[in-house]
């Protein structure tokens, strides 16, 4: 199947509507039981599949900027699928489906070498260093469509992937072959009180997703939006996670740029 | 005690003395096995890594004996392929320093996944795009050459000898040995190189990846080549050490020499090979990725320009001076220092990328993670350098590990001929009291 | 690493992948199964007796 053709699910994150409230992050640990420690604040060894970053502009007040920024799983398409974590993995644990353009991971047959974590720039990927551990009674109110993790596996952020099984379902039992942009939606872009988080198939000139960034094919899916952006593009990694911003300080701190080089135009 | 056992034409100390001094070897192993099973049970909380160090300290000790114990393929390769026939007075004690090295980085790599009894994933479910799959399959298939090569030196003790068959399958195992050492040479480039391939092919690390050939990036080359040079000083280094241990002569100058001359200059080519590489990555790799030389070196407590100076310059250009100079190579003195020197190169080659390729922040608005290991992974790191020692130890002194001991030490009480001219050491032996025969 | 194992794929990279490693790991076996059946056999033709 050709990728352009089927479907191809991505966000696009409007950060001048971000206001760093952190509920995408909440959501998401409810919703995909994510485990989590007594003590959360060294966040190099915390679970956050989605992860809000603040951003400075560095100056000095008054002109001192901030922005907060989302970071899920980028869901890498690379080249043809060849994204940094899944070619990588020796165990076939990790995949890039070219039905969905969602990068999965297989906890059951991840032995948990971190080569995946080593690849990723964007340290989407998050090993379980300890059991996971719920205080009594909260086990009760985990989502019973989403299977915790053991210790020693990588996770990561799956665009809440249950949730696209059961919408095909449903689908598939009304007789349906596609489903409409609503019927597939992530916890996040749900919980985003400011509407900041937009969800859906890239690929679909219908959803929204599609006609904010207008991707373009021919040059790996860079927006035509000028205001729209992705981290670190020029790595190659072809992510699937665009940015608005009308501030060119923040689309400057999304990649990298040597001193002669401007944002935008092209590199 | 144990003489019926300890190779004829040899002396060693007495065997009371020789466990005693083994004692602290093995309480530094007993610690690392303590440490290891803290890891095993309560998994890998007890290290200081974290998702920015998904690897740290033990892969860097992997790649690092694997480099060092690449002596083992390169001095087999030497001597069965290319006929350097000499080498064979030193080439037990290279597979020996290799089998141990293998042992010892599957032994770290089984502590260091996290789910240990999966481990068999690797090889069942393998992906072979990935470098880590050529690195499990090669590097597992590589330890069963060396222990083929280092099975017939354990049959050769006294006692096994006497055992017919034992004997005859040591005698025929070195009759076909050229075959198995093939099949290791091979092995061991795809090995190598894909270790090198692992940060090689990290197209989102601007600080490991690198171009190359087909599928393989240049590091993979790099890595064979780096291995090739600098195993055969570890293991020059170590014959140095045991030598100065034991207070004997063990290995003939014109051996070593010709070791350190071949080494020399694979070392002086890689290097140039290595600057090349550098020189194209800074101009051209990195820039192409946003970055330059300095991103990469600075704004940090720890990885500043020293690194690269160190690994080329004092770990490289130096020793591969010294030894591609008759001069330099048969002047004891610069012999070992120039080993010694090289043996820090690749170190630090094998830690910048490891460790400074999860250092070196990716993402624009992140700063530098710092890194220092726990005291457990410390000692399971140091777990491996114990039972080297114990198995060198047990080796030399029941093996037969280096033909030239009995010409090279002389048993005076014997009454034989006239030692060579060479024949000269053996003195200064306060430690190690020669058992009689 | 077997062709039942579901993500096989019959194409180029497994088969100079799985062809390398399961041609070395043949070498290896026929050298050790040669040397220890000719051991045998030399054993019981007497040989390598009277050692020492």
């Amino acid at each position: 199947m050709k990728h352009e053709q089927a479907k191809k699910y991505g966000m696009v994150i409007d950060l001048d509507k971000c206001t760093g409230c952190g509920a995408c992050m909440v959501a998401c640990m409810a919703e995909n039981n994510i485990p989590f420690k007594k003590d959360e604040t060294n966040k190099l060894d915390s679970i956050t599949w989605m992860r809000v970053y603040q951003l400075t502009n560095g100056k000095p007040f008054p002109n001192t900027d901030i922005c907060y920024i989302p970071r899920p799983c980028m869901h890498c398409e690379g080249d043809h699928g060849h994204s940094p974590c899944v070619s990588v993995c020796p165990a076939t644990a990790t995949d890039y489906s070219l039905k969905t353009g969602i990068v999965s991971q297989i906890y059951t047959r991840c032995f948990g070498c971190r080569y995946c974590m080593a690849a990723c720039p964007y340290h989407a990927r998050y090993f379980n260093w300890w059991d996971p551990v719920w205080p009594d009674g909260m086990e009760k109110y985990l989502n019973p469509d989403v299977s915790p993790r053991m210790r020693g596996v990588v996770e990561k952020c799956s665009f809440c992937f249950h949730r696209y099984q059961l919408a095909m379902n449903k689908a598939f039992l009304e007789g349906r072959r596609e489903l409409e942009e609503a019927q597939y939606q992530t916890a996040c872009a749900q919980a985003c009180p400011a509407g900041a988080i937009v969800f859906g198939d890239l690929n679909n000139t219908k959803h929204r997703v599609h006609r904010i960034v207008q991707p373009d094919p021919a040059h790996g899916g860079r927006p035509k939006n000028p205001k729209a952006f992705r981290l670190l593009e020029r790595l190659g990694t072809n992510p699937k996670v665009y940015y608005l911003s009308s501030r060119e300080w923040v689309r400057r701190l999304a990649d990298h740029y040597l001193p002669n080089e401007t944002p935008g135009k092209g590199h | 005690m144990d003489d019926a056992l300890i190779p004829k034409g040899v002396k060693r100390c007495p065997l009371p003395e020789f466990l005693m001094k083994l004692g602290p070897v093995v309480a530094l192993l007993l610690w690392g096995v303590v440490a290891m099973f803290m890891c095993w049970i309560k998994g890998l909380n007890q290290t200081n890594m974290n998702d920015s160090y998904g690897f740290a300290l033990w892969i860097w000790a992997d790649l690092t004996v694997i480099a060092l114990g690449g002596g083992a393929f390169f001095t087999g390769l030497l001597r069965y392929i290319i006929g350097k026939d000499k080498l064979k007075e030193i080439l037990n004690f290279a597979v020996l320093i290799g089998f141990i090295c293998y042992s010892s980085a599957l032994l770290i790599l089984a502590i260091d996944i996290g789910q240990p009894l999966r481990g068999w994933f690797i090889f069942w479910h393998a992906n072979v795009h990935s470098m880590l799959t050529e690195v499990a399959f090669c590097l597992t298939c590589y330890f069963g050459v060396l222990t083929i090569e280092y099975l017939p030196l354990v049959l050769e003790n006294r006692q096994i000898d006497r055992v017919p068959f034992f004997h005859n399958l040591s005698h025929n195992m070195h009759e076909i040995m050229p075959v198995f050492a093939a099949t290791g040479a091979f092995l061991s480039f795809f090995h190598q190189g894909s270790l090198g391939g692992v940060a090689g092919v990290l197209f989102a690390r601007p600080f490991a990846y690198r171009e190359g050939i087909f599928i393989w990036p240049w590091t993979f080359f790099l890595f064979t080549w780096s291995a090739a040079a600098y195993g055969p000083c570890f293991t020059i280094m170590l014959a140095k050490i045991t030598e100065k241990i034991t207070g004997k002569r063990l290995v003939k100058d014109d051996v070593y020499a010709l070791l350190a001359k071949i080494a020399g200059w694979m070392m002086a080519t890689y290097v140039v090979a290595k600057i090349v590489d550098t020189w194209y990555w800074a101009t051209v790799t990195a820039p192409s990725k946003g970055q330059t030389l300095m991103d990469f070196y600075s704004n940090n407590p720890f990885y500043g320009i020293w690194i690269l100076i160190l690994e080329i310059g004092v770990g490289g250009v130096i020793p591969a001076a010294i030894l591609i100079t008759r001069k330099g190579r048969r002047t004891p003195f610069l012999l070992v220092t120039a080993v010694v020197l090289g043996v820090v190169g690749v170190c630090v080659n094998r830690w910048a990328m490891v460790l400074q390729v999860m250092a070196v922040p990716v993402l624009p608005f992140e700063g530098w993670p710092m890194y220092y290991p726990s005291w457990q992974e410390v000692a399971t790191t140091l777990l491996p350098v114990a039972y080297g020692i114990l198995l060198v130890a047990f080796s030399y002194r029941y093996l037969p590990v280096f033909p030239q001991e009995p010409e090279l030490n002389p048993i005076v009480t014997e009454a034989r001929e006239p030692a060579e001219s060479e024949a000269t050491g053996g003195a200064g032996d306060a430690e190690m009291k020669p058992a009689e025969a | 690493m077997f062709p039942f194992n579901f993500e096989w794929i019959w194409d180029m990279s497994h088969l100079v992948f799985m062809g390398g490693l399961w041609f070395a790991l043949t070498v290896l076996g026929m050298g050790m199964t040669y040397c220890i059946i000719k051991a045998a056999v030399d054993t019981a033709e007497g040989k390598g007796g009277g050692h020492h």
